[in-house]
């Protein structure tokens, strides 16, 4: 069997028994980065020295008897994580000099874990974007191709570089981040699980910030078990942010072991779009059947302010992002355009140094903020939002958790839906509301469509009850035994 | 009848409200570790967040939650249990996020009330509006090189209480006055060191002008005036401004404006013209600021006596007069030193000895009551020999000099002296009877009816006893022998 | 409501973005369709409402005051595009 075959959970016991060493491991993963990065694109940065050194380290400790399930685990790190001494650029051309002198908090507990960085992965630019084609670096194809048909497709976004490097075994996990849809997205799309986690699971520390009250982080990875691996290590309190959550974190692993015998799960009548791809719809029957099948109670329950959650997702985000990215101007660190004066620096700085759709986001949530509009926009969304909340509370006493499709269509080509910014905004159509809400929410591969691109499944759970949530997806994957592969992968 | 400015066309009324920025007193900054100590080497205080590094977070500083909440009870004024903290957005070289963290819509501290004292006597009282928290920016400075600005991030992040008053000032006096008393009160409470020359405080002066019995004019906002004199010079140098333009047919524009202490006069800061939308919105980084009751009425139990309340004290307690009083409780130092003096004497005593030799001596000596050569020891030590009549008012007042020079204790001096007051009625008599003997022709002039020569007669008597006589003794010995 | 050439300029100026003008046109025309597709939530009722401002559902903790950060300005200034010294340098500000 390669070395690829194995998952982070398989690796591990490896590890343990000592039929495989985290440098043997590392050094394959590294070949493989070299091998397919280039064509791929899925990182900006590349670490293969320091993932070695990181390897022999965790040898060391799986010598002497001192390893988590993670040492020695090579890993995809999304270059929106600051990793010190490491250049982190969220994919901006504004980053590009930029050598975080601090860790975030998740990386930070990946490392001390002893999982392995093998480099940076490219992202959409700041986390904007459903497709990964709006990274300062260069588009990031998805190793999955239409049958018959070598048309280049997205990773989806904005975790596209995370998500092209796991399922071409270019990583064996990868950290990923969620504003919108940003994990579950591109893990629908290149046939990976991936769970966005309650917000204030994770700590945003460190974390370059997009959308500061959606932002969170989760794993993505080949399957549920590794992501409830990853995600032990990646969550937990952190004092130095004030909206991480003061909480015990569960055993997410154990919770994957469950089964969904008793649960009663919800089927929102709103998620049944028009526009939505026929397949999809049928996968979500078969996923409904699985569950019941499984022992679960299918209940019908009803999400009403769904529909409003693009718009409210595309004020909000753009509204805190003007102001997040506003430390971008050329002073303190980052890439400066000289001017004239201070403001003709600014000016240049930022004109040179954002991308389009970037610009775009800035230039609504200036809008929507600025004197006169605030009450129509913003005040307005923040209002929905909450009927939003109230949605996912109301049905929660009814319910134990809901399923979903994770987005309206499969993979889509590189430069396809690229006429109007809205256009690409709706492949966020059914991942934004548990983001605005908070609550957790994870994709798993559910089958493959006719054009054998994989699709995913989402199921979203209660505040803090990811458990629940890593049950039902497990109970999916095992009903649904995806097991198709890309052609371009390591092998 | 209140301060007016008189124009060409007429009498002018000013209207004036004052923002203060008051730095709080904590160890560390606002939103992060860092020192919030003043100076330090250039961006020596500084941590990521203050800096604005991408993914770093604000977590709020307890103790600056609770000094703002000793402030607001210290200004009698409204706490909010709820309050919020929103991004001001905007631009600036020493802004490192691109906005600011302040409370815009949820203050921590709502509306109260400062009495302020006029010259005349009047008591006044100046609405408080707000006192919100938020943070310092850094510092640009644009002489340290030819062609560029430098910044210093040592001060980003530091907490400010900004105060801001009703537009119930009306002369610069009254802006004066208000200002010293914010600064009195924070001084009393440890929540400001009131220090104006390091920045610790700094005023943004809001002025308009209006005929009697006219709404409110467009008003002009002078930014960071520094120095109790520099408001009342802007608040009047800004008032003739606006009627010079008025009366010339011209109209005020609203308008930020800088003071120039040098050239007294303020004049437009364009730099801040374009920059008015701030863009607030509730900081999503934080969450709400939710205070416990119990949390309030703890500070509010352990609160200091403050300055109104003291000085009404000590009028009762001590039988001093309210003008008195006003100069005991100036500062919280000053206050402590006379009630420490004042226990168990004549509290008028006391109070016209520090106001008097005692401060008059702190002055001569560049000293203050925690250097000053006379402890407070000593001092109530000199006020009881001068009760106990050991010694007298006039022989005190040589023994206090002495002090001030050696630092040493009044009794000592008096024995070391022989300074005691002479009360044996004989010692005196037979010094009466010489000076009177001597004196012949005087005491036939007081005789025929020159009744002022009496005084002259105690002085001489005095005079030949070394200071030393009982004044009351002597008065009577001079009197019948007199006749 | 429709934004305007000129708006988008004002826009573009308390974002510290330069445009030009055929950046202006064309952001104009995204900006009014990404505004246009959020105009359908004037269709929402959100009387008695109350706006949702955070993720999070818990009040704000604080930390002790005491000195955990800061005194090392090195690492401060290490990504600086430009300094003088100990400062960061920036074009200079008339004010």
């Amino acid at each position: 069997m390669s070395i690829f075959e194995l998952t982070i959970a398989g690796a591990a016991k490896a590890l343990a028994a000592g039929s495989v060493s985290a440098v043997e491991l590392v050094t394959a993963y590294n070949g493989a980065v070299a091998e397919l990065n280039p064509r791929l694109n899925a990182y900006i940065t590349v670490t293969p020295e320091l993932a070695l050194e990181q390897a022999k380290a965790a040898d060391a400790r799986i010598a002497a008897g001192d390893a988590t399930p993670l040492t020695g685990i090579p890993l995809a790190i999304k270059d929106l994580f600051c990793t010190e001494g490491v250049r982190t650029t969220a994919a901006s051309k504004i980053l590009e000099p930029f050598i975080p002198q601090y860790e975030s908090t998740v990386s930070g507990k990946l490392k001390a874990a002893g999982a392995v960085m093998l480099g940076k992965a490219n992202l959409d630019e700041f986390a904007m974007g459903s497709s990964n084609a709006t990274s300062g670096y260069g588009p990031v194809e998805n190793p999955w191709k239409r049958a018959g048909s070598d048309a280049r497709l997205v990773p989806g976004g904005s975790s596209g570089g995370s998500a092209a490097a796991v399922a071409a075994r270019m990583a064996l996990g990868a950290t990923g981040t969620d504003t919108g849809g940003s994990i579950r997205q591109p893990a629908a799309f290149t046939g990976l699980a991936g769970i966005k986690p309650t917000y204030g699971r994770c700590s945003r520390y460190g974390i370059i910030a997009f959308a500061s009250s959606l932002d969170q982080a989760g794993p993505m990875a080949r399957n549920v078990e590794d992501c409830a691996l990853l995600l032990n290590a990646m969550a937990g309190f952190d004092t130095k942010d004030s909206t991480s959550a003061d909480r015990v974190v569960p055993d997410f692993a154990a919770a994957v072991e469950r089964g969904v015998k008793g649960l009663r799960i919800g089927i929102p009548a709103e998620y049944r779009m028009d526009g939505t791809n026929p397949e999809i719809v049928a996968l979500w029957e078969k996923g409904i059947e699985w569950l019941k099948d499984a022992g679960a109670e299918i209940v019908d329950i009803s999400l009403p302010h769904t529909k409003y959650g693009l718009a409210v997702y595309y004020i909000v985000a753009p509204a805190e992002a003007s102001s997040n990215l506003a430390r971008y101007d050329g002073v303190r660190f980052g890439a400066r355009v000289d001017g004239v004066d201070l403001i003709d620096m600014y000016e240049r700085t930022r004109a040179a140094g954002f991308g389009a759709e970037v610009k775009r986001r800035i230039m609504i949530g200036t809008y929507v903020l600025s004197h006169g509009y605030y009450d129509a926009y913003y005040l307005k969304a923040q209002k929905v939002r909450n009927l939003i909340l109230r949605d996912f509370t109301d049905v929660f006493a009814k319910v134990d958790a809901i399923l979903t499709p994770t987005a309206p269509s499969a993979a889509f080509g590189l430069g396809e839906k690229m006429d109007d910014p809205v256009t690409m905004y709706l492949n966020d159509v059914f991942t934004v509301p548990a983001s605005l809400a908070g609550v957790p929410a994870m994709s798993v591969p559910a089958g493959l469509s006719a054009e054998g691109l994989p699709l995913g499944l989402q199921v979203i759970g209660r505040h803090f009850d990811e458990e629940t949530v890593f049950a039902v997806s497990a109970a999916i994957e095992k009903a649904a035994g995806f097991t198709p592969l890309p052609e371009l992968r390591a092998k | 009848m209140g301060y007016s400015l008189e124009g060409r066309t007429g009498t002018w009324e000013v209207v004036c409200g004052l923002e203060v920025h008051a730095q709080v007193i904590s160890q560390s900054k606002l939103f992060s570790g860092a020192s919030a100590t003043y100076g330090g080497a250039p961006n020596a205080h500084v941590s990521f967040v203050d800096a604005g590094f991408p993914g770093m977070l604000p977590v709020i500083n307890q103790e600056c939650v609770a000094q703002a909440v000793r402030t607001g009870l210290g200004l009698k004024a409204q706490i909010n249990l709820f309050s919020r903290f929103d991004r001001k957005n905007y631009f600036y070289a020493d802004l490192p996020n691109g906005y600011q963290i302040s409370q815009f819509e949820h203050p921590i501290v709502g509306t109260g009330i400062v009495e302020i004292e006029l010259q005349d006597g009047t008591i006044k009282h100046i609405g408080i509006t707000r006192l919100h928290l938020e943070q310092d920016a850094g510092k640009s400075m644009h002489d340290q090189h030819p062609a560029k600005s430098v910044i210093d991030l040592n001060r980003a992040g530091v907490a400010l209480m900004e105060i801001v008053s009703e537009p119930d000032i009306r002369s610069p006096e009254e802006a004066g006055a208000y200002l010293r008393k914010i600064r009195q009160i924070v001084r009393y409470l440890g929540t400001c060191d009131g220090n104006m020359e390091e920045g610790s405080m700094r005023a943004d002066v809001n002025v308009s002008v209006r005929k009697a019995g006219e709404e409110f004019r467009t008003r002009c906002e002078i930014k960071n005036v520094n120095s109790v004199r520099f408001v009342m010079h802007a608040v009047e140098t800004e008032a003739l401004r606006q009627i010079e333009v008025y009366e010339s047919g011209g109209e005020v524009k609203q308008e930020t404006r800088l003071y120039d202490p040098s050239k007294g006069e303020t004049r437009s800061m364009r730099s801040k013209e374009d920059a008015h939308d701030y863009r607030y919105f509730p900081e999503p980084d934080l969450l709400p600021l939710i205070l416990e009751q119990e949390f309030v009425d703890a500070l509010a139990a352990k609160l200091p006596e403050l300055p109104d309340e003291k000085r009404r004290r000590f009028c009762d307690q001590y039988g001093i007069p309210f003008y008195d009083a006003g100069v005991l409780v100036a500062d919280q130092t000053t206050a402590d030193f006379y009630e420490t003096v004042a226990k168990g004497r004549d509290g008028r005593l006391v109070a016209n000895w520090i106001s008097g030799d005692f401060f008059a001596a702190l002055n001569r000596t560049g000293t203050n009551i925690e250097t000053s050569p006379v402890s407070g020891e000593a001092l109530g030590q000199l006020l009881d020999l001068i009760t106990d009549k050991t010694i007298n008012g006039r022989i005190a007042k040589d023994v206090f000099e002495e002090m001030v020079e050696t630092g040493a204790m009044p009794a000592a001096i008096v024995e070391a002296k022989g300074l005691r007051q002479v009360t044996d009625t004989g010692a005196i008599d037979d010094a009466v009877t010489k000076v009177l003997a001597e004196n012949a022709d005087k005491v036939a002039e007081y005789k025929s009816g020159k009744d002022k020569l009496f005084g002259f007669f105690v002085g001489q008597v005095m005079k030949g006893m070394q200071g030393k006589g009982n004044p009351a003794l002597v008065n009577e010995a001079v009197k019948k022998q007199l006749g | 409501m429709s934004l305007d050439a000129a708006t988008v300029r004002r826009i573009a100026k308390l974002a510290r973005i330069r445009v030009d003008d055929a950046e202006v046109e064309t952001l104009q025309g995204e900006l009014n369709a990404i505004l246009g597709y959020v105009e359908q939530l004037g269709e929402v009722n959100v009387d008695g409402i109350e706006p949702l401002s955070g993720g999070a559902q818990m009040a704000l903790r604080s930390r002790p005051d005491v000195l955990t950060d800061g005194g090392f300005a090195e690492k401060i200034l290490a990504n600086a595009p430009d300094r003088v010294g100990e400062f960061f340098a920036v074009p200079k500000v008339v004010e």
